[in-house]
């Protein structure tokens, strides 16, 4: 299972990259996309893990979809915080 | 019925306390009536509790916290001690400082935070195991903080901060020793003769840290030498405030503690075994010895009563720690003599500031014609607290030696002696200087104090040559002391 | 429908009635509040009765159910976020409102129950996910730049701990095929199991503001609206410490390793929130920065408990969140009314104004006691048990850290106390005292329900002791 391995790998380097820009990044929007990408890893790994020797199991990908669901709204309320965080700074 | 009259007593001051708290400022005849009725009841109240409990009645109020952990208020004739002293003197005290503030700011605050104290003081004295002691101890703390900072100057802020620091790390070690005991005994119920049973034998170590820890802790109150920095700072306060807290509420609470302590937890035969009763003796020693001493430089009025209450206060530490009955019977008088002594001093003390604007020895000159009524009380509080028969201190010294001899302990002859000499080299001068020196030229009259000034420094300094003239009655301090330390030691 | 499945469904309702009838919101919010308090005590009768009570939601059952548990711990946190929230329903109630603080509090309150009563990994990850937007949307209500940027962080940080729990729970998934409780103790067998369980633990310190991750926290605390910050820092960052407490109870022995490193770094808080709280100018980041020492000493009552099942050491714990919610609630309330009535709160200028202490001043003092651990609050109590305990097994040195933390607290909170009996020279002769609010009820009701808590600890004990199902 070379693909799976593969995966893992690259969600696992998704997860690692993106928890390095946000511990050191102040911008507001680069934080929000290393949000992202942050998501997007886990999701990668929780993929891998959905899949076994008997084909592939419902409940991680449920997982997934409900932490896909979360990551749009959150970046949503998070796009707006920093607008008016912006604006606020205008004034 | 058993929980009704501990419980009437309690809330005649607690139940009191947030009443004053919440009252406007300028409701004064309202404040002080409430006032005055609350603290006439409870010396009612007291008065009936010590007759039932001279007659064998025992009170009982519990209230469950947890499995093993009780909030316990009973009454026994140690409890009756205390409690007859702290009612009366609060009665006395808040009359003089409803007179003593008039006109003053917060007294709302002021009225109810001394109830509060007071509320403390009988929780102490009532308390039926070492968790309800701890309880009242440490409200006894938080309730004074309020009184030593209650003129607001930065002075007395300072005083405070030191006076809380004292008293809360006081507070720590005795609450990590109560704790300790609970663990390693369960409840610790107070019982004449200790209540350790076969504890001393199987963890001695641990019973010593424990008694160390407990005894700093009511120590700090009792400003046993090294823990007393905070008593001399916390003299910013007001006169009543000054006098309430030397003469019953928070020295007296440790020292009462100490008996407790020694006697209803651990018991004299454990301490003795333990071989914890000589230092604390050394230590009640060095206190009497560095408390005179350090009096003889004081110029300030205050302070020098603030260092003698020091030395004074650790004669019934000494008392206890001897391990004799006679020495115990000098010992628990004292917490009586000594308190009546004490707020007598202090009271006079504020008359001479409120009307003179006598602070400081050496501003006595003439005090005997200028207010000869105070003059006269701080006479008799002064002699007494030199040991002058027929005073209330001459009884408790008496039998303070005695005692020493009992327990094969000649050096206490001495040290009485010695402690007298300086009693007297820094009382005299005062003494000298109000009736024999002439007033300073121009000095120009006070003025003049109301009754509510006068009257309770007299009615104190005539208890005190009640308690040494009437000594052998049977409910004089010395008698009802007597009582106790039969059950003690029989 | 029964109780369990009404106290988490009323304040989500409430939460959608008081977002479509601005208007009536401070009424129904003030009523879902009652009534949620009423079936809070209703259920905690009910346990106290008759045991654990549970539910399967839909008649999913485990391993994949959506089971509601209602035990005794989780009966003394719905009790805990009932009655701080009829305090803050009430000052809300009272002032004028923001627009959108009562559908965002109703929410939190119906994700707060949902949580307590869960017993199933995934149902508390979706539950975190609302008390988490939730509480944001709470911080930034104040509309200032700072509370703005402090409601990102808010987000941001708390993003990053549901997808560590989320990751953690897919984790535990794939090794047991489960997501009830049952799976907690079956993690500990096995390597990756362990790894499972610290991702979640990871994401639960985030969420709580445990020392060292608790840097987004006195930001988010301290510049909220004065009801918003109670509610933050009395319930919200205990959802996320019950659970740490909650997967202690069910991991058993085999929760060790992290149970280790829980009361470090509940030590390390315990110290460097008190000394932030030492140095703090202003009056709200002193009280946050004692939220961060107080989860401190939560955490390490949790961490030191050994195996929670064999100690009552945990129940200690238990106490100390109740205590802290109602004590630190009070505080936050108390401050916002001393800050309006002075206009600030600056902590150095408490003392010199034209202005008597009031009633809010009062309720900050007695909170203080609360905090502090002093007899006879339930702090106190908590702290005995904690200590008793400690003794039992030889714990010395975390009774000497606790001792430490209680000294220092106690220096901290008496630098605003001291400055609260303001008086003598400080204060002009015809100085006025401020009147009473309703705010001030608040926050005296609480403060003294914080006071009193420790006499009536018997209630909240025999509930703890409950066995679970």
């Amino acid at each position: 299972m070379i693909s799976d391995f593969a995966f893992l790998i690259s969600g696992a380097g998704l997860i690692c990259l993106a928890l390095f820009r946000l511990a050191t990044s102040a911008d507001l929007l680069m934080r929000v996309l290393g949000l992202n990408v942050l998501a997007i890893g886990i999701a990668m790994v929780l993929l891998v893990s959905a899949r076994g020797a008997e084909g592939t199991d419902a409940v991680p990908q449920a997982f997934t979809l409900t932490g896909i669901v979360v990551l749009v709204g959150v970046t949503a309320a998070l796009l707006a915080l920093a607008e008016r965080v912006a604006e606020a700074r205008d004034e | 019925m058993s929980f009704f009259l501990p419980l009437a007593i309690l809330m005649t001051s607690l139940g009191v306390a947030p009443v004053i708290l919440m009252m406007p400022d300028s409701a004064r005849r309202l404040r002080t009536g409430v006032n005055l009725a609350a603290a006439s009841l409870k010396v009612a109240l007291v008065a009936w509790l010590s007759y039932e409990v001279a007659h064998g009645t025992s009170f009982d109020l519990r209230h469950s916290i947890a499995q093993g952990l009780e909030l316990h208020l009973q009454a026994d004739a140690l409890s009756v001690l205390f409690l007859a002293l702290s009612s009366i003197l609060w009665l006395l005290t808040t009359i003089y400082a409803v007179g003593y503030l008039e006109g003053g700011t917060d007294r709302s605050r002021f009225f109810g935070f001394f109830s509060l104290c007071v509320a403390s003081t009988v929780g102490i004295a009532m308390a039926g195991n070492l968790f309800t002691f701890l309880v009242f101890f440490e409200l006894l703390t938080l309730a004074t903080w309020p009184l030593v900072v209650h003129r607001g100057t930065s002075e007395a802020h300072r005083a405070g901060r030191i006076y809380l620091a004292y008293t809360l790390g006081g507070g720590l070690a005795l609450t990590l020793g109560t704790i300790w005991l609970y663990a390693l005994a369960g409840e610790v119920a107070f019982e004449p003769r200790g209540v350790l049973g076969d504890i001393p034998e199987t963890s001695p170590l641990a019973l010593t840290a424990i008694f160390v820890l407990l005894i700093a802790g009511v120590g700090v109150k009792a400003a046993l030498v090294p823990l007393h920095g905070w008593l001399p700072l916390s003299m910013v306060a007001p006169a009543p405030v000054s006098a309430l807290l030397h003469a019953v509420a928070v020295v007296k609470a440790g020292a009462f503690g100490i008996m407790r302590i020694v006697y209803d937890v651990y018991g004299v035969e454990t301490v003795q075994a333990l071989g914890l009763a000589a230092p604390l003796a050394a230590l009640a020693a060095l206190t009497i010895l560095w408390g005179s001493f350090r009096a003889l430089t004081q110029d300030d009025l205050k302070k020098r009563l603030a260092y003698s209450t020091v030395s004074q206060v650790s004669y019934i530490t000494l008392g206890v720690a001897l391990i004799s009955p006679v020495a115990a019977i000098g010992g628990l008088a004292h917490l009586v003599h000594q308190g009546i002594m004490k707020i007598t001093l202090f009271l006079a003390a504020g008359n001479f500031a409120e009307g003179e604007g006598v602070k400081t020895v050496r501003a006595m000159d003439g005090m005997g014609k200028r207010m000869p009524g105070a003059m006269l009380a701080f006479t008799v509080g002064a002699l007494g607290m030199i040991g002058i028969p027929p005073l209330a201190g001459f009884v408790s010294k008496w039998y303070l030696g005695a005692g020493g001899l009992d327990a094969g302990q000649p050096m206490v002859i001495a040290l009485l002696a010695g402690s007298s000499l300086l009693n007297a080299a820094y009382f005299l001068p005062i003494l000298y200087r109000g009736w024999f020196c002439a007033p300073p030229e121009g000095v120009t009259p006070g003025r003049r104090l109301g009754w509510m000034l006068a009257i309770p420094p007299a009615t104190t300094a005539t208890l005190v040559l009640a308690a040494g003239l009437l000594a052998s009655a049977p409910f004089s301090p010395l008698g009802w002391t007597r009582f106790i330390v039969s059950l003690e030691y029989l | 429908m029964s109780d369990i499945s009404l106290i988490v469904l009323l304040p989500l309702l409430a939460a959608v009635l008081t977002a479509a009838l601005p208007r009536q919101a401070a009424a129904i919010g003030t009523l879902a509040t009652g009534l949620n308090a009423f079936l809070a005590a209703n259920l905690g009768r009910q346990i106290l009765h008759s045991g654990t009570v549970t539910e399967a939601i839909g008649d999913w059952t485990a391993p994949l159910g959506i089971t509601f548990d209602a035990n005794g711990l989780a009966s003394v946190m719905l009790a805990m976020a009932a009655i701080v929230g009829l305090a803050v329903s009430l000052q809300a109630a009272a002032g004028p409102a923001r627009a959108g603080f009562w559908p965002l509090w109703m929410a939190t309150l119906g994700a707060l129950n949902g949580l307590f009563l869960s017993s199933d990994l995934f149902n508390i990850y979706v539950a975190f996910e609302i008390l988490g937007l939730a509480a944001v949307g709470l911080t930034a209500l104040a509309g200032t730049r700072a509370s703005l940027r402090a409601a990102f962080d808010y987000l941001t940080a708390g993003l990053v701990g549901s997808l560590l729990v989320l990751l953690g729970i897919a984790l535990s998934y794939s090794v047991t095929g489960r997501v009830d409780m049952e799976a907690v103790a079956m993690l500990t067998q096995s390597d990756t199991g362990r790894i499972a369980l610290a991702l979640i633990a990871a994401g639960l310190v985030v969420k709580a503001a445990l020392f060292p991750l608790h840097f987004w926290m006195p930001g988010a605390h301290s510049s909220a609206a004065p009801a918003a910050s109670a509610l933050l820092s009395a319930l919200v960052v205990k959802g996320a410490l019950y659970l740490v407490l909650r997967l202690s109870l069910e991991g058993g022995a085999g929760t060790e390793f992290l149970r280790n490193t829980l009361a470090v770094l509940g030590a390390g808080g315990m110290l460097w929130g008190a000394w932030n709280a030492l140095r703090a100018e202003r009056l709200k980041l002193l009280v946050a920065h004692s939220t961060v020492a107080q989860i401190g000493l939560i955490a390490l009552a949790i961490g030191v408990a050994g195996n929670p099942l064999e100690t009552g050491l945990w129940q200690a714990a238990a106490l100390l969140m109740l205590s802290h919610a109602l004590a630190k609630a009070a505080m936050f309330l108390a401050v916002g009314r001393i800050a309006e009535a002075l206009g600030h709160d600056r902590i150095s200028g408490l003392n010199r104004e034209e202005l008597r202490p009031g009633p809010a001043e009062f309720a900050f003092a007695i909170a203080a006691i609360s905090l502090v651990g002093l007899p006879p609050t339930a702090g106190f109590i908590g702290k005995w048990f904690l200590i008793e305990g400690l003794i039992d097994k030889g714990g010395i040195h975390w009774i000497a850290l606790i001792l430490l933390g209680t000294a220092l607290s106690a220096a901290y909170l008496s630098r605003v106390v001291s400055r609260c009996l303001r008086g003598g020279p400080h204060v002009s002769a015809t100085a006025r005292r401020p009147p009473w609010r309703t705010g001030d009820v608040a926050a005296l009701g609480l403060a003294t329900g914080a006071l009193l808590l420790g006499l009536a600890a018997a209630l909240p004990i025999s509930l703890l002791e409950t066995p679970f199902a």
